[in-house]
């Protein structure tokens, strides 16, 4: 076990790197000139000459790189270009709200999915089966952006609800007055994808043999269900949701921006509004590298649900 | 399997007859193709049909409305402001009383350079006028007046911008403005039905055209790395483990911020070049799977080259999942450009899309209108649901093995 996440966390150091580079070449000679971009419309030579200097853009590449690689070593990415706030501070303190939505929302969504693919599941081929496909299809191609603007009108503005925006400064009013409407909202979002997805798992583990074995033995329907159909659809159900993990994190950015949540996604959008390089690079960066380790997560637990598996 | 040896027992008996028989008689015998089959399929599935009907209704809006046959007046502002849906008829508070004091300012002698800055201002002012109809008549109207009047105007791009825009879009008089409109109007007074046409052709088209820039990226990463393997599949994998390491939307996002440019080709090519890591894990599985095979090694003894072998001989038995992917792929760029037009990233501000029509809706609902945004919302949940289901229908007539599983 040690062996495997050592050897593993080893295989990760080429793909890190691979993103350094990648964020080097993206931001440094894609995108132009930082210092142009930096120095903004009104500048002289002079003022650009400087930028430079400070940023070390006047440097060979492989010295400009280097100083990259040392900012996401030390975390030090400086201050941001429109703020002047220091990007580690920005990043310390955008999780926390991030965290506040994303966090319920993630539970609430496997419990009820997982609960209602159980149930669809079962009943499958049914009238009802039917029905609650067709609305996951339906449901799932009208935009985000229509149920947020629509719930917000509706629950928030009109009927009063919640608070159509804020942020407070305590724990429990964030997460149970402000951050009440945008769980729900995207809890209506990411439902009938992961439920779709779920109900095929359960789908796959249904016919088994050891199913009609259960029942063979006379065990309850229930005890069939939510301990043996359960335990094995829950391998993929588990990697699914931790390979879905730093995306959520990102893909409640159009809500942090309509209800003023001040996260990483709302921080995200502001940055690239105003070219803020070292926050959009800081925060690719460090997005990716949780991802990979969410990776490596989600392959521990799915030697923890699944003993069978082998890890190599 | 037995009846083609019977088959080639037959040609051959018929060989010392003459060639030409045989070669008459095989065509006969042939069995229908992967396409043929997947069309015989996709025929009896009456769901499929019915969403390929409604996708191709989409298609030919696109063309038409692309070759400017309709909808080619959208920036008209035909209506009064905020027209309301005929179905429901005049709103009389809300449009009318902004248009008669409009009319007087748009027609004095310095026409072209007048009309063209009261144009802009004069959305600002029916605003202000449409919460207060009284009050707001006057004031407005002076300060345009000294706008035009000042030598030195700062903004003098900004509005020879404006002006040159202004230019196609001439300012309809108010007696000549529609009060009701087929789907509503916006702000400006413009056509929403017509709106929602250009929406759904820049959509489509944006959706498309990314699609298969990701799906020609993903396919030959993806070939060239399933058919040579060793140091290049490494190389190609680990180029793929770096692109989806970084989450897809920051990835757009990051993609945006340093290219800084709104226009059709940009956001095409941020969404084809951050799009292409899923097309490519499947095509690599598949020219691995296909590479050993028999027909494989027949082409390399007849001696065809590696590209030949790659691109003439696997490619067709591959390109099934390719059209696949490409309609899955064309769906989800759907939606992401219009996230990415509603956040400001996208086309750019003269051209219409779902996302900047949702962008205005967004305020318009406020203040009751809210024909935009079920217009918008509406076109685009229909092209989507239909577009998806024919997806599904067309994975399963080519690949029946896959049915029932929910893909990628």
């Amino acid at each position: 076990m040690g062996a495997y996440i050592i050897r593993r966390l080893w295989q990760m150091i080429p793909t890190m790197l691979g993103v350094i580079l990648l964020v080097f070449v993206l931001f440094n000679w894609v995108g132009g000139d930082p210092a142009y971009v930096l120095a903004g419309k009104i500048s002289n030579q002079e003022q650009i000459d400087n930028i430079r200097r400070q940023l070390g853009v006047d440097q060979p590449w492989f010295v400009q790189l280097w100083i990259f690689i040392k900012q996401v070593v030390t975390g030090d990415f400086g201050a941001s270009w429109s703020t002047n706030e220091k990007v580690s501070h920005i990043l310390a303190t955008r999780l926390g709200p991030s965290l506040t939505v994303v966090l319920p929302l993630t539970i609430l969504d496997a419990l009820i999915s997982i609960a209602l693919a159980l149930a669809v599941a079962y009943v499958r081929g049914s009238l009802t089966d039917r029905l609650v496909m067709i609305v996951c299809t339906v449901g799932l191609s009208i935009s985000i952006l229509v149920y947020i603007i629509v719930f917000q009108y509706v629950f928030a503005y009109k009927l009063g609800w919640f608070p159509v925006q804020g942020w407070g400064n305590s724990f429990g009013e964030n997460l149970f007055v402000y951050s009440s409407l945008p769980i729900l909202i995207l809890l209506t979002v990411s439902i009938a994808p992961s439920l779709r997805l779920y109900r095929t798992f359960v789908l796959d583990e249904i016919n088994q043999d050891y199913v009609r074995t259960g029942r063979a033995k006379g065990l309850s329907e229930n005890r069939i269900m939510w301990l043996h159909v359960l335990r094995n659809a829950s391998i993929p159900i588990i990697t699914n949701l931790m390979a879905s993990l730093p995306g959520l994190l990102l893909g409640a950015f159009l809500i942090e921006r309509f209800f003023s949540i001040p996260g990483i996604g709302r921080e995200v959008i502001l940055a690239v509004e105003r070219s803020d390089f070292p926050v959009i690079k800081a925060l690719t960066v460090y997005v990716a590298f949780a991802t990979m380790a969410s990776n490596l997560l989600a392959d521990l637990m799915y030697k923890w649900v699944d003993p069978r598996v082998q890890l190599k | 399997m037995s009846q083609m040896s019977q088959m080639s027992g037959a040609a051959m008996a018929q060989d010392k007859v003459g060639a030409t028989a045989a070669v008459r008689e095989i065509p006969h015998a042939v069995s229908p193709g992967l396409w043929a089959l997947g069309w015989k399929r996709l025929k009896s599935d009456y769901v499929g049909m019915v969403s390929l009907a409604i996708v191709a209704a989409f298609f030919v809006l696109m063309f038409l409305s692309g070759t400017g046959l309709i909808a080619k007046d959208w920036a008209k502002e035909v209506g009064v402001n905020y027209a309301a849906p005929s179905f429901i008829g005049a709103d009389v508070e809300a449009g009318t009383p902004a248009a008669p004091a409009e009319a007087p300012a748009a027609t004095p002698p310095a026409a072209e350079y007048q009309s063209a800055i009261v144009d802009p201002l004069a959305n600002v002012m029916d605003e202000i006028k449409g919460g207060k109809p009284a009050a707001g008549a006057a004031p407005p109207a002076d300060v345009a007046k000294g706008d035009t009047g000042t030598s030195v105007d700062p903004l003098a791009d900004v509005m020879a911008d404006i002006k040159a825009g202004a230019k196609d879009v001439a300012p309809v008089p108010a007696e000549l403005r529609a009060a009701t409109l087929p789907l509503g109007g916006d702000k400006w007074g413009r056509d929403v039905l017509a709106k929602t046409i250009k929406g759904s052709e820049t959509s489509i088209f944006v959706g498309l055209a990314s699609a298969l820039v990701a799906v020609f990226i993903g396919t030959l990463f993806g070939a060239l790395s399933g058919y040579y393997g060793k140091w290049v599949d490494d190389f190609f994998n680990w180029f793929y483990s770096v692109f989806s390491s970084i989450p897809y939307l920051l990835l757009i996002l990051a993609v945006a911020a340093v290219l800084n440019k709104r226009g059709m080709v940009t956001i095409i090519l941020i969404l084809g070049l951050t799009g292409w890591t899923g097309v490519f894990r499947l095509i690599r599985g598949e020219y691995m799977k296909h590479k050993a095979r028999e027909y494989v090694q027949a082409a390399d003894a007849i001696g065809a080259s590696n590209a030949r072998r790659m691109f003439v001989h696997i490619f067709p038995n591959v390109s099934h999942v390719v059209l696949v992917q490409l309609s899955i792929l064309a769906v989800g760029f759907i939606k992401a450009e219009v996230i990415l037009s509603f956040l400001g990233f996208g086309v750019p501000v003269d051209v219409v899309s779902w996302g900047s029509m949702l962008n205005e809706a967004q305020n318009e609902l406020i203040l009751g209108k809210w024909w935009q945004l079920a217009a918008a919302g509406t076109a685009m949940a229909v092209l989507v649901t239909a577009f998806s289901l024919f997806t599904d229908a067309m994975r399963d007539a080519l690949d029946p093995k896959l049915k029932g599983k929910a893909g990628a």
